[in-house]
């Protein structure tokens, strides 16, 4: 009884300390649309550090730092197209979880495509072959086999 | 003799994702490239470590050298300095840039296991270290003559990833420089 107290105490205490590790500093901005793109840029750039993380969930040092800097540039009135391209001027398109399409991402905005196309296709061959195979009975292996089905009855 | 042949499309598959794998095993996923390479080292007003005075872009260009980016937080920074001071000790030039650090702490370290540096940019900010596309330290950088930045390696250097990767470039790009 007491042993569940305890795990049941330390379970709620361990989802009560979460929040806790979450992202820290906080922007003022000048004007709430602002704010708005900050939230969603910081949400679409990746923490170069931590890699499976934006920068608006990772408190890595270079994802303050980066933070900072959109902070920044938002103030000064830069536009999406334009913080977008600083940054990948400076750490390449990895840094974007859309990254722009060219010749060295085409490979990964394209493979789900062609892998759908690809399995849609062998789909379709496949079931057609299955179709086709129980009416291929020319006329003489039908009358062969009328005759084994009148035999087989007469033995019967 | 077809559907023979279509036997064998599972055992195929196997072995091409096989091969897929197999080459993951020894690749490093937290390595990126570098979005800088073949580009002019970004320019600075910064600091000197040892004596706070200004340093720009112009101060350390016109040798071909490694540019060191380090911290006294820094752990494998820690490991990698005593083979810098061999480099440096062989006549390879080295900047540091000392990446979001506290001045007193690194004039400490440079003092205690000695300096194999040619002059320590203060980036406190990171602000240089944004610009060269930093996420971490240690970084190296392989600088030529002019300026661009030739090659960028992540983590720390020893005796294999000097011999290996960064000592053919170095030589290729002096070899570049002293040929007319």
């Amino acid at each position: 009884m007491n042993r569940l107290l305890t795990a049941t105490l330390a379970f709620w205490m361990l989802l009560l300390a979460l929040p806790v590790a979450a992202v820290i500093e906080t922007y003022e901005f000048s004007e709430p649309e602002l704010e708005q793109r900050y939230r969603e840029l910081s949400q679409e750039l990746r923490c170069p550090k931590c890699q499976n993380q934006n920068i608006a969930d990772s408190n890595a040092p270079i994802s303050q730092d980066l933070r900072r800097l959109l902070h920044q540039q938002l103030e000064a009135g830069a536009s999406d197209q334009e913080i977008l391209a600083f940054m990948v001027a400076r750490y390449g398109e990895f840094v974007r979880y859309r990254p722009a399409f060219n010749a060295a991402t085409a490979v990964l905005w394209l493979a789900p495509v062609l892998l759908l196309l690809a399995g849609g296709m062998g789909l379709l061959l496949l079931l057609r072959g299955r179709k086709q195979s129980p009416s291929s009975l020319d006329s003489d292996e039908q009358a062969r086999l009328t005759a084994l089905l009148q035999s087989a009855e007469k033995d019967a | 003799m077809a559907p023979r042949l279509k036997l064998f499309l599972p055992l195929v598959l196997f072995v091409v994702l096989a091969a897929f794998l197999f080459r993951g095993l020894s690749l490093d996923p937290t390595a990126l490239p570098s979005a800088l390479i073949d580009r002019p080292l970004p320019d600075f007003q910064l600091t000197e470590l040892a004596d706070d005075r200004p340093l720009t872009r112009a101060d350390v260009i016109g040798e071909a050298a490694l540019f060191n980016v380090w911290a006294t937080w820094c752990i494998s920074c820690r490991v990698e300095h005593p083979y810098l001071q061999q480099l440096a000790d062989r006549g390879v030039p080295i900047y540091g840039i000392n990446y979001k650090d506290e001045d007193a702490a690194a004039r400490r370290w440079l003092r205690d296991l000695g300096n194999p540096y040619r002059a320590n940019i203060v980036d406190r900010e990171g602000t240089l270290g944004v610009d060269l596309g930093v996420y971490g330290a240690p970084e190296t950088y392989l600088v030529d003559a002019a300026g661009v930045i030739r090659y960028r390696h992540v983590g720390v250097i020893d005796e294999r990833v000097w011999r290996d990767t960064l000592e053919p470039l170095w030589r290729e790009i002096l070899a570049l420089e002293n040929s007319p």
